[in-house]
Parts: structure tokens; C-alpha cells; sequence
């Protein structure tokens, strides 16, 4: 490891990597996610103790990591993780962001909370299981919300006397399970050339393959865990990227100073946009050119995803939140009719019939849901054809009819743009995210579920 | 300085973005959709290091108009005279509006009663909620950090909160993508955490790279302290040192900013930020775990905190 002069002076130029965690009870993932924190400094001497004071207070020998990771009252009392939780750890090349998702009962919720802002997620496996219900779940739940890249992390390996065949033939079972949701190569963003999975033998316990090589399997070449942590891409081809812009708020000062400014402020939600290009706003259709681009407080000629800036247009046309810039010849079509893979994330149902708000980008309207085709479960990836209702942690197809137009892309397209939130009117909860077009998850064609049923997407 | 995105070496992509730039772009996302999606927003300022990069972020938010929002202190009354003083000058340099909440008045109304340990920090519930009430505020911007603590950990960007202020961890509503959910009753809240995937030291880094100034009490100077607790606290009419407890001089800083009973100082030859960031990187305790007593009361002290209101 470096020393703390070479952090501080080699920090200003990392990258961050947002990444999640996917593991059932005991596969080790506390162990997992506690040696890195460990290894990379980021459990400071207090957090060690008070790990430590509590471990030795409930009667256990050794420190509990666990302890670090969960962290409110009931968790402790119960021993059981509730929540997602976020983490944060460095290396001199890359800052990180763990979204630490809790493996049990309410894992699908917790994984796609998780898994929605990640640029990668690490599937666990104990080696001496080999692939189950669960990791194909978590593959499964990867794969639909779009995560760029997987690490299949086949841990316990020093209980199968770190023998390579036994990773091998779960590495083969993985990834071909991979490719049949239809994985690699997928959509924009990604780089075809980039395996959408990395497996890697570890064993947390040990430390083989987390942060430093294990010394038991020359076989492997690869890199560890931390190493594949820090050299995945981040950022994506951005001329692969339908440009986008949700305007959030108009920046009008009317100041002695400013008295005709007119700017709109937004987060460029994909790909890149320049001074001079010709764009349309949605959903009126109107178009006009791109006078400037002010950076938070700079003025600069291209701005690209995700950086939030001040557009100005050259001409004084009607914008408000909620519409959408896009390029005059690359904007998307707007529609009322929403077809969408959902995630269920709320103890109450969502029910055909039902009256909802959809929120997409910076735009929040009324709507009404038609239809809920089907259900699926993650398991087999087996439809259940209208299942009228959707529960908490349940997968479905939805149809939903606003009522006002939205520019929307299919999630497959851009995963900011082409999700949305389901919200109950009454009360304000967060009922469901909304990934619009086309999914693994869809209704089976009738052909191939007869020759298949499990392979049927 | 610059404000521009830099390209980050060595990652071969010229779009990949530092992580500076990440998390001030997802900050400013944050701060734009309360001013969208809100009716009176407030921003917590206490002078602190994380109330100040906050500021900074809301003025580039809304850059070349002002920020809209006002801002709220809630004054314990053992508060630095420095960093009061820091609060006050920058509230009038950028034309900005304070409400002050001041729990010594509600302990001379006779509305809350000091504490035997003389800490005041968990005293700032009642004003904070009280004036949320008052002036109606519907979303309410606090510094707080998920690495700060690890019931902070578990907390929502967009936190809402009930009429009491209460948090309840076990309903909080999932955070998908940068969708953040504002509904809210009458009389509820949300409380946001713009800066929550910040750590202390993206902070410093961050101060460092805008050229934020800060009070002075945030680099090492001599100053008359006594040990309580492990800790250096400053002598003064809030209360220390009691009998036993001896003054010295020492050359000390704060790594964080709160009520002087409860705040201690770290020794340190940190004078400049470099020398911070330096110090900071090197450091194997936490700020809270450095620097809090009220944290140290219990394992669950700011998941407690919390549940009551406090930010």
C-alpha cells in the first residue's frame, strides 16, 4: 500500500466508481466488503474499536465486520441489515462509492436501489455451492437495470483447496447464464470490445485475490477484486450517446448586471452537447441553436454527461422544467403510452386501474396504470401472465397511460432517461421504478416458450 | 482557480470526469431540484466547514442570479466567537438572508433546561424543529455526511421527515437512480443532503480546489485549552475547566465546528490546507471519533438524535 503523502497529492486526479454488492446471507459479503474497507484504511482505529467493544460485549472472540456495515439499533439487536447503505473507500487511482445492498428477504427492492446508480455490481458466490437460485437473481436483477459490468467474485476458495476446475466450471455456468439474458454488447455506453463479467477466485477470509494476489492459485492471471475496482471504465463513448438534457430551473437574475439572462440549468443526462448545435425542445418540438454553455461558472464550448450546467439559446423561446433539450436530429419521439419493466418497491400493491404520478427526469405527471401484463419471477425468469397486481419486491410489465406527453428513451438507450418513478398521489411513497421499453423481463414470445421455458426472453 | 472540469490523467478516456467534479456535479443536481420542486427551501449554516462548501456549491448552483434560499443557524450559545463572526460576514457579502434559532433564549424562557454534563448540542432539537414550523420551511439542506457516522450511513439524500421532525429508518423511501422524491403533507418536511456521498477529506480537497476561505479555528494557531475526555477543549464562560481540569497553551485546529462544550481540538502543525489535506489523509480517527463527545455517549447516540429531528 502507499503511503498517506501519496494519497493526498495522487487523490485530485482519481475517477469515482459507484458500485454495489450482491450476496445472500453466507457467502461472505460482510466479509468481502469489510476487508476492503479494511486493506484500502478506510476502517480508522475508533470505528475498529467500537467494532471491536461491541463485538466483545455480545460474547464473540473476534471483531464482527458486519458491525461496521450495520449500522442502526435494530439492525445491531436483530443482527439482520435493513437498508441499502452507502460506503466509502479510496486508492491512490479511484474514489469509491458502495452501495451495500442487504442479501435477504427484501433483496430485490434493496438491489435495484442499489443497483440503479452503480457502474458495476459484484455477484457473489460461494464456491463450494456453485451457481444458485440467488446468483442467477442477482444476474438477473444486474442485467435488467442495465449495471455496465458484473464481477462473478467466486469466494471461499480455500474450502475447495483453491482447485481451478471448481472455479472454472462456475465462471462457464455464469457467464453462459449471462449471456442468455442478452448481456454483452448491449445498448450505448458500453464498449462491445469490454466483457460485461469479470470472474475472479477469491477468498475474503483469507485475503486471496480482495487486495493483494493469493499466492495459492497460479493458475488465475487476472486481476484481484480491488485491482479490477480501480481500472474498469467509468465513462462511457459519448458519440455512442443520444445527447440529453432535462431542464431543471430557469436561472433568470434580472439584475443591473444580468438584465437579459436567460439560462436553463440541468444535468446532462447522456452524451454531450456543444455551443453552436442546432437542438429541439421537448415536448413542444420547438427548435433553436446553443448560444453558450455556462459550467458552473465558466462559459466552455462542450459540455458531456454527467456534469451539471447553464444552457443559453439563441432564441427567446417558452421553457420550463420538465422539458427536454436534445440534438435538432437525434431527439426522442414523446409519447403518452408507457411500456415499462417495473420493480415493485413499496409494501402497498400497485394495481391495474390505479391512479399514479410518473416521475421521469425533471418532469412529474398524472397517470394511470392499464395494464400489468405480467409478473415475473427472478428465480427462473418464469412469466406469470396478468398477475392484476404487483407486490413489494415484485418484477412486472406495466402499461401506463399519462396525462401529458414525455420524451422518453427505453432504459435500454439511456438509464437516466429512460427511468421513471411510480408515486402514490395520496400519501407521497415511492411505489415503483420505471424502466421503459423492452427487458428479458417482457412476456415470452409463444414459439420460444414452447421449445424452451427456460430460456424463454 | 479553476472550475472547469478537468480531464483526469491516465484513465485514457478524455470524458471520464475527476471525482471532484462527480460529486459537485451531483450536488448542484440535488440543490437545483429543491429550488424546482420546493416553496421555501433553508439551508442549515453553522460556519462549519460543510455548511460552508454547501454555500459555495448553491451560489454556483444558480450563478449569475442568487441563491434562493435563505439560511438558518441554530446558535447553541457556546458557539466560537470566530466562527460567528466568519457567519456574519459572509451572510452580508453575498446579500443573504439568516434566521437565528438560539437555544440560550429558549433556556432563559425556561423552554428547555441545561444539561447536567453542560453539553448543549443535543439542546439544538427543539429550536431547529421549532423554527422549521415557524417560518413553514419545506425542505431543509443540511451538511451531513454518510461517512460521518454509520446511522448517517443509512440516511436518504431526500430525507422526509414527519410534523414532529421524527426519522423513522424503517420507512424511508428507496432512492432509485437521481429520481429523488419530494411529495410531502402539509407540515412535513424533507430534509437534503446534498453533499451525503462527500468524505472529509473530498471536502478538504474541495476547499483546496475552489479556494474557499474558512474560519482560522480550522488551522493550527496556540490556544488555551484543557483536557477532557481525551480531548483539548477551549477554556471559556460556557463551563471548563472545572476543578482538576488544568489550562494550558498548545498549538492546536478543530477538524470540525459545533458547540464548544461538546468540540474538541486535535494537536496539529497544520497551517495551511495542503497541510490539512496532508494531516487528514494521515489520520487513523475518524472527525467524529476525534473530535465529538456526544457521539461517544452511546452506540446509537446520532441514530437517537435523529429520530427526535436533529439534522
Amino acid at each position: 500500500m502507499t503511503t498517506p503523502t501519496q494519497h493526498a497529492e495522487q487523490l485530485s486526479t482519481t475517477t469515482l466508481l459507484r458500485f454495489a454488492t450482491a450476496g445472500s446471507v453466507d457467502d461472505g459479503k460482510s466479509t468481502l466488503v469489510g476487508r476492503l474497507l479494511h486493506d484500502s484504511k478506510s476502517v480508522l482505529t475508533d470505528q475498529l474499536e467500537a467494532v471491536e467493544h461491541a463485538s466483545r460485549s455480545r460474547g464473540q472472540e473476534a471483531p464482527d465486520l458486519a458491525l461496521l456495515t450495520d449500522g442502526l439499533r435494530a439492525e445491531r439487536e436483530q443482527g439482520i441489515t435493513i437498508d441499502v447503505a452507502y460506503r466509502y473507500f479510496a486508492t491512490p487511482r479511484r474514489r469509491f462509492i458502495l452501495a451495500d445492498t442487504p442479501g435477504h428477504v427484501q433483496y430485490t427492492r434493496n438491489m435495484v436501489t442499489g443497483a440503479s446508480t452503480a457502474e458495476l455490481a459484484v455477484v457473489l458466490v460461494d464456491a463450494r455451492n456453485g451457481v444458485v437460485e440467488q446468483t442467477r437473481r442477482h444476474a438477473a436483477v444486474a442485467a435488467l437495470l442495465r449495471v455496465p459490468h458484473v464481477v462473478l467474485a467466486v469466494n471461499k476458495m480455500d474450502l475447495v483447496e483453491y482447485a481451478e476446475p471448481v472455479f472454472a466450471a462456475i465462471a462457464e455456468e455464469f457467464t453462459a447464464y449471462a449471456a442468455s439474458l442478452g448481456v454483452p454488447g448491449w445498448g450505448s455506453g458500453g464498449d462491445p470490445q469490454e466483457n460485461w463479467c469479470t470472474a475472479i477466485p477469491i477468498s475474503a477470509l483469507a485475503g486471496d485475490n480482495v487486495v493483494e494476489p493469493s499466492a495459492h492459485m497460479d493458475w488465475y492471471g487476472g486481476p484481484t477484486v480491488l485491482e479490477h475496482l480501480e481500472t474498469v471504465p467509468v465513462s462511457h463513448d459519448l458519440t455512442a450517446c443520444h445527447a440529453r438534457f432535462p431542464v431543471q430551473y430557469v436561472i433568470r437574475p434580472q439584475t443591473a448586471e444580468h438584465p437579459d439572462y436567460r439560462g436553463y440549468a440541468g444535468q446532462i443526462a447522456a452524451g454531450a452537447f456543444r455551443v453552436g448545435e442546432a437542438v429541439t425542445v421537448l415536448p413542444s418540438g420547438r427548435t433553436s441553436t446553443i448560444a453558450g454553455i455556462d459550467a458552473l461558472g465558466e462559459s466552455v464550448d462542450i459540455a458531456w454527461a454527467p456534469q451539471s450546467v447553464t444552457i443559453r439559446l439563441a432564441d427567446d423561446i417558452d421553457i420550463s422544467r420538465g422539458d427536454l433539450i436534445a440534438p435538432a436530429d437525434d431527439a426522442p419521439a414523446v409519447t403518452q403510452d408507457v411500456e415499462a419493466t417495473v420493480c415493485h418497491v413499496a409494501d402497498q400493491p400497485l394495481a391495474v386501474g390505479q391512479r399514479v404520478l410518473l416521475k421521469h427526469t425533471t418532469r412529474t405527471v398524472k397517470a394511470i396504470v392499464k395494464d400489468i401484463p405480467s409478473r415475473l419471477t427472478l428465480d427462473d425468469l418464469s412469466q406469470h401472465p396478468a398477475p392484476g397486481q404487483l407486490v413489494a419486491n415484485d418484477i412486472g410489465r406495466v402499461v401506463v397511460r399519462t396525462a401529458e406527453p414525455l420524451a422518453l428513451d427505453t432504459y435500454a438507450d439511456s438509464r437516466r432517461t429512460g427511468s421513471f418513478l411510480l408515486i402514490d398521489p395520496a400519501d407521497g411513497t415511492t411505489l415503483s421504478a420505471g424502466m421503459a421499453g423492452a427487458s428479458f423481463a417482457a412476456a415470452a414470445e409463444p414459439e420460444a416458450a414452447a421449445d424452451d421455458a427456460e430460456w424463454d426472453f | 482557480m479553476t472550475t472547469v472540469a478537468t480531464v483526469s490523467e491516465g484513465t485514457g478516456n478524455p470524458y471520464a470526469l475527476s471525482h471532484l467534479d462527480s460529486l459537485e456535479s451531483e450536488a448542484v443536481h440535488i440543490f437545483r431540484e429543491v429550488a424546482g420542486e420546493f416553496e421555501r427551501p433553508v439551508i442549515l449554516f453553522s460556519g462549519g466547514k460543510d455548511s460552508i462548501v454547501m454555500l459555495h456549491l448553491a451560489l454556483k448552483a444558480f450563478a449569475p442570479a442568487p441563491v434562493p434560499f435563505t439560511l438558518l443557524h441554530v446558535d447553541t450559545g457556546h458557539n466560537f466567537p470566530e466562527v460567528l463572526e466568519y457567519r456574519d460576514r459572509t451572510v452580508a457579502r453575498h446579500g443573504l438572508r439568516l434566521h437565528v434559532a438560539s437555544v440560550q433564549e429558549y433556556i432563559d424562557a425556561g423552554k428547555l433546561r441545561e444539561r447536567p454534563d453542560g453539553t448543549r448540542n443535543p439542546l439544538q432539537t427543539v429550536p431547529l424543529t421549532e423554527a422549521i414550523q415557524q417560518h413553514r420551511f419545506d425542505a431543509v439542506f443540511g451538511g451531513g455526511r454518510r461517512d460521518e457516522e454509520k446511522a448517517r450511513a443509512k440516511e436518504r439524500v431526500f430525507s422526509l421527515r414527519d410534523e414532529f421532525s421524527q426519522w423513522d429508518p424503517r420507512r424511508q423511501r428507496p432512492e432509485l437512480w437521481q429520481l429523488y422524491n419530494g411529495r410531502h403533507a402539509p407540515g412535513e418536511h424533507v430534509r437534503v443532503f446534498p453533499i451525503s456521498n462527500w468524505t472529509e477529506l473530498d471536502v478538504w480537497q474541495y476547499i483546496a480546489r475552489e479556494g474557499i476561505e474558512l474560519p482560522e479555528i480550522y488551522f493550527a494557531h496556540e490556544r488555551e485549552v484543557f483536557g477532557r475526555s481525551g480531548m483539548w477543549l477551549t477554556a471559556g464562560d460556557w463551563g471548563g475547566p472545572k476543578d482538576g481540569e488544568r489550562v494550558e497553551t498548545r498549538q492546536v485546529r478543530y477538524r470540525t465546528v459545533g458547540d464548544m462544550s461538546c468540540t474538541g481540538a486535535v494537536d496539529s502543525d497544520a497551517t495551511t490546507l495542503d497541510d490539512v489535506i496532508t494531516e487528514i489523509a494521515a489520520s487513523r480517527l475518524t472527525e467524529r471519533g476525534a473530535t465529538r463527545a456526544d457521539d461517544k455517549m452511546s452506540e446509537a447516540a446520532m441514530e437517537d438524535r435523529k429520530r427526535e429531528g436533529y439534522f
